[in-house]
This record gives C-alpha cells, structure tokens and sequence, in this order.
C-alpha cells in the first residue's frame, strides 16, 4: 500500500489502498472488493473457469443477481421467453456450482444489480466494486471505486480476485449553489454530460463536489455517478459523508458494532485532501440549471425543456454536422421545434439511474389525482422487490394505478429491452433511463432522457412540459 | 486467444462518431451464453433491414468490403454498454483492427482479451486513413503492431502509441489470467496485511 505524504484525491486514496503489485511499466493488479454478476455478461466467464478448471478465489465478495433479461410481468410460473430462461437458469447453476450467493427472479431482494448492492450494504465507501455492467459507476456515491468491465474481465476477478489496471488521471466536476425547484440530479448530470461531451471524461475518474453535490440525497448522488459513465468516465465518485454513513446503518451486509465504528473512523478519511492535483477541472452552479431532455441519439444531445431542437448547421465540425443530421432523421423531429410540441407514445420510469423509492415518491407526488394522457402508455418499474415493497407501503402503487400507470415487477426492463419491454418502429418515449441510442430501446425506437418528475409530467400532458410552471 | 503481430487487408470506412456498443451488438443477440456466433448480429441495424434482407448501402455489405479485417471509424468509438459481445461480433465477422481518434474504455480493454488492436491515431491521421479505406478493396493496408505503424496503400507510414503490457500480451496472445495467477503470493499477502487494516470487508 503505497504512502505518499503529498496531498492525493479520494480516488488516489482508494487506488493506494487496493494495490497488490505494481510492473516497470505502472501497470497494477488491483485488488477488488466487491463484485457483482448479473446474467448477461457472466455465462461465458463461468464456462472459462470450468474450461480450464479454476474456482473462484473469493466467493463471500461475490453477489449474482438477474435483472436483464427477467420479464416485468408475473414471474411465478417461470420466463416464457426459453433464451433469456436459459440465461437467468445458467446464472441460477452457476452461482450453485462456484459457490456465489444468488437472489433468484422470485427473491424480494432481487432487483438491478446497481440498485440492490447499496441496498444490501454490499456497497460501502472506501472500496474496489466491479460488475459486467458499466452503470457499475453507481456505486461511486459512496466513495466507493467502482465501475463496469467486460466478460474476460469478470473470469480475471472471479478467478483471482484482482483486476489488471492503469491508473486513470483525476477530473474534479464541482456544482455550486442550490437546485431550483423542479430541477433534479438527473438534470445536473445531463447538463454535464452536455458540457463535456461523451467522451469529455475518457481516461478520467470524475469526482463530483459543491454544495449542490453534497445538498443531495444518496439516491440522487447515485443518479449522478450512474452516468459517469455516458460522460465517458471510467467512474464517478462522491466522497462519503453524514448522509451516506446514515443510508448504511442497519444495512444487511453493512458492519455492525465495533467494526462499524472501525469502519466508519477509515471512511471518515476518504477525502480529496487540500491541495490535490486534478488533470481537469468542470464548475458549474446549480442554480443555472433547467430542467433537461435529450432531442438526439447521444446522452452529450442536450437541450433545455425550454428550447429547442438544434439545427443541423449549428455543428461545429463537418463530422459533428453529420452526426446531428443523422440524429434528428433518426429522432423524426426537425431544426427549431420547440421541445414542449414533442408528443410522446411511451413513458418509462425506472432503470438503475433512476428506479429507487425518492424517484418513485417525486414521481407519486406529481401524478397524484391526475391521469395519463390518453395517447401515452406509462410504465413504472421499480428498481429492486425492495423498493416495489416499500412503494406499496406507503400506497405510491395506489396512486399511479390510478392515475393509469402500469406498476410492474422489478428488473432492467425497457432501459435497454432486452426482455419484451421495448418500443415499437418509430414510437417516442420519455424515459428515466441513461441511454437514447439509435435502437437501444426497441428498433427504431426513439429515446428521450428525462428525470422521473419531467416523464411524469409528460405522461399526463403527452408532451413535454416545464415542470417548474405545471402542476 | 490468438496473436496479433501483422495484419494485412482491406479496411472498411465506418465514418460515424458515437458508435456505441448498441449499434455493434443489439440487445437481441446478448441473450447467448456462448462467446461464438455473434457476427450474425454484428452491426445488426444498419447492416439488414426490418425484414431481415441487407442493407446494401451500409459499408460491410458493399462488394468491396465483405471481407473487410480493419475498421476506420469517427470518434469514441464503443462507447456505451461494457459487453464484451461487442468485440465478440466483430471477431466472428473477421474484424482484427479497429482505428478511430478516441475509444470508449471498457471496449478498449475488451478488444485487448480478444486479440483485437484498437489504434487510436491524431484526427489527420484518421482523416488520410479514411480516405484510404474509401478506395476499397484494391487499397489494403498493414498494420504491424511490433513497429506501432501502420502501412497505407501508398506507402504512406502512421506510426501510433501502444502500451506496452498490452502490446507483449496480444502480441503473444498471452492469457493474462494464468499471469496474474502466478502472483498468487502477492494476492495472499494483500488479503492478510486489509484483513488485518479493514477487518470488515
């Protein structure tokens, strides 16, 4: 473990600490502390192992869960679709073989990866977290390192419990001031990603501070350092504090006890130290901020809900106008269109960016009393049992049946479609989720990122409103 | 995993920046558990059209580069998911060598596992390289990972940046889990020394 006596960010901290060896050349084996599995990205690992007859080095900091590909519609009687069967089945078998505790499609603990790790105390400040996931970033909220890799990767941790890294260089995104009302975490990392582009953060770690940062809820941090990584960043971090030691206490997996108060004396050290080098730095205040929709294919596509679309000249590169033309022909709308005369088909609340109860609650807030429009076709699917619990404890389900929502079962559902949650050719949807790439939602499907406020403002209108004067 | 030491062939022009993960491998063909047989769905929504037929304007149906092993693409290139399918596809497809001015990182470090070379070149570089691959299939190129360079049609030489942890392994196909394996004794006395420092992890 390296000791340095020159000022170091919390990500140099973190980094310190996980260093097993160090080559001639600066590349590290980094110890990992934590790794999640999901479905998708793990089958062809396992099969290495068994190929060339390797364990899995540390079980007990292993937790497999399915979220992918699991149906959001009653699961009792098994996944009809027989591909996505065979995979959550695999997963099932897997995690028997190897060891790996597993939270099966029937679990009440079952839910995204990235939203059930802090909900379990799995995730905690101060540690090394993968998963086969790039919202793996997520988990930065708590000061934790944490961010996706690939499926050669996860067979290299669950192997040996390390991952081969070159060290990242350290970006620092401060937000001043206090968010307007209407105006969310979401809309703070959408306008970064605006700011900086999608590949504004490539080779960095961003660390995200300011009073704006630190006025937020874990849920809200979490939002942020979820889209870390369509900022390009390798992960996001949020250094721990009062708020997040507060989520924790209690957690299953979290410490108990003495070794809490052991734990909490380290975290409590887990901080950008006065002085730090920062190869790049971003300020921006809070209380500038609109709310934000996405018009283009990319998350960098940003507008305010109070704009309009781009015109395809207003590039400034020739790639750049070509990449806008290409967007807007694929989006259906043209140069100068107002964002509030946008109709949508769809609304999709949930995902791992923002499927957690306080999205949910700020969502049950705006709809209460109110109904869908009758164009729209709304869906709320909450991120973990957990959460769905929770919500109907304190009757959110309720409202949104209601108000004409359909309240379904937890999973990763239409943020990437990969079970039958999915947009048809051409239909337009505003969604909570991360991504509004060409197909990601359905073939042809078109993709508009939003908070959980703005989509459910849209779902009663059928277009996008500005939820700092509606309601 | 195979070597990559020389590679000689045609290079297809992709000139798109953003080409994400999504549009290299839709969702639909993730639902595998196998590592092989992804080049079906490679490119899968600009390469066919809704009733399965190809698109023949997209790049890697034209005549020219069916048998395409390099790709020249616009600017952060594999952006998005970390599925390593996306590599996957383009291995199954006979793609060795994808060039553009910036990469996303998961898919950087992926290609690596596959025997891939991902080249990050300058914007002029790419924008030469380019319009090489724009000549087709008479115009190929080398690329020889032990010099970093990368030969045009016309003799033209780039030379590019490689790491060289990475360069030995790809180009030895080296399997890095059976190396870090080898540092077992290092693991075990990092998991002693945090046992004792962080006892409740």
């Amino acid at each position: 473990m390296a000791n340095s006596s020159a000022p170091r960010t919390l990500y140099d901290k973190i980094w310190d600490d996980h260093v097993v060896d160090t080559q001639p050349d600066g590349t590290c084996l980094l110890y990992i502390d934590r790794h999640l599995v999901h479905e998708v990205t793990s089958p062809q690992a396992f099969e290495g192992l068994r190929m060339t007859g390797r364990k899995v080095r540390a079980p007990e900091k292993t937790l497999a869960v399915v979220d992918h590909n699991v149906p959001t519609s009653d699961r009792s009687h098994g996944i009809s679709d027989p591909e996505a069967a065979t995979q959550v089945a695999a997963l099932a078998e897997n995690a028997r073989e190897f060891g790996i505790e597993y939270f099966n499609e029937l679990d009440k603990r079952q839910g995204v990866v990235h939203i059930i790790g802090p909900e379990q105390g799995f995730t905690l400040p101060g540690t090394t977290i993968v998963c086969g996931d790039s919202h793996t970033s997520t988990h930065g909220a708590f000061g934790a390192l944490a961010h996706g890799i690939g499926t050669s990767e996860v067979e290299h941790v669950l192997a040996t419990q390390t991952l081969i890294q070159s060290k990242a260089k350290n970006m620092r995104i401060t937000v001043d001031g206090k968010l307007p009302a209407g105006v969310t975490a979401k809309d703070i990392i959408l306008a970064i990603i605006g700011e900086i582009g999608t590949a504004g953060g490539t080779g960095h770690v961003m660390e995200y501070t300011g009073e704006a940062i630190r006025a937020l809820s874990m849920e809200g941090r979490m939002t942020i350092c979820n889209m870390s990584i369509e900022g390009g960043a390798r992960a996001g971090l949020v250094a721990p504090d009062e708020k997040t030691y507060a989520y924790l206490m209690g957690r299953p997996k979290a410490p108990k006890g003495m070794a809490w108060d052991m734990a909490k004396a380290y975290w409590e050290t887990l901080v950008t130290d006065e002085g730090a080098h920062f190869d790049r730095e971003i300020r921006l205040d809070a209380a500038n901020l609109p709310p934000i929709v996405t018009w283009g294919t990319s998350p960098e596509d940003v507008v305010s809900v109070a704009g309009v679309v781009p015109h395809a000249d207003s590039g400034h590169t020739e790639q750049k106008k070509a990449a806008i033309a290409r967007a807007l022909d694929y989006m259906g709308l043209k140069g100068g269109e107002k964002m509030t005369d946008i109709k949508l088909d769809r609304v999709f609340i949930g995902s791992c960016t923002n499927g957690r109860i306080e999205d949910l609650r700020a969502v049950a807030k705006a709809v209460e009393g109110k109904k869908v429009a009758s164009t729209v076709s709304a869906m709320i699917v909450p991120g973990s049992g957990l959460v769905k619990l929770q919500a109907e404890e304190e009757g959110l389900d309720t409202i949104f049946k209601a108000a004409g929502f359909d309240w379904r079962e937890p999973g990763c559902s239409m943020c990437l479609a990969m079970n039958a949650d999915k947009l048809a050719p051409g239909e337009r949807c505003a969604s909570t989720s991360n991504r509004n790439f060409e197909g990601r939602q359905g073939f042809k499907g078109r993709t508009h990122l939003v908070s959980p406020v703005m989509a459910a403002a849209a779902a009663i209108e059928g277009h996008f409103v500005d939820v700092r004067n509606w309601g | 995993m195979q070597p990559f030491t020389t590679l000689t062939g045609v290079a297809a022009p992709l000139d798109i920046m953003n080409v994400d993960t999504d549009m290299i491998i839709p969702k639909q063909y993730l639902k595998t558990i196998k590592r092989t047989g992804l080049g079906t769905g490679l490119f899968a929504e600009m390469r066919f059209n809704e009733d399965g037929t190809e698109n023949p304007n997209f790049v890697l149906n034209k005549p020219a580069y069916r048998k395409a092993e390099i790709l020249v693409a616009g600017d952060n290139f594999g952006c998005g998911s970390s599925r390593e399918h996306a590599p996957w596809a383009l291995l199954d497809l006979g793609i060795r060598c994808v060039i553009s001015t910036s990469f996303a990182d998961i898919f950087y470090n992926n290609c690596f596992k596959n025997g891939i070379l991902p080249i990050k070149v300058s914007q002029s570089d790419l924008d030469k390289l380019m319009e090489d691959a724009r000549r087709g299939a008479n115009a190929t190129m080398t690329v020889d990972l032990q010099s970093q360079e990368i030969h045009g049609p016309d003799g033209g030489i780039v030379k590019f940046d490689m790491d060289e942890f990475r360069k030995h392994l790809l180009l030895n196909g080296l399997d890095d889990i059976g190396l870090t394996m080898e540092k077992a004794p290092a693991i075990d006395s990092y998991e002693s020394k945090a046992a004792k420092s962080r006892p409740w992890l």
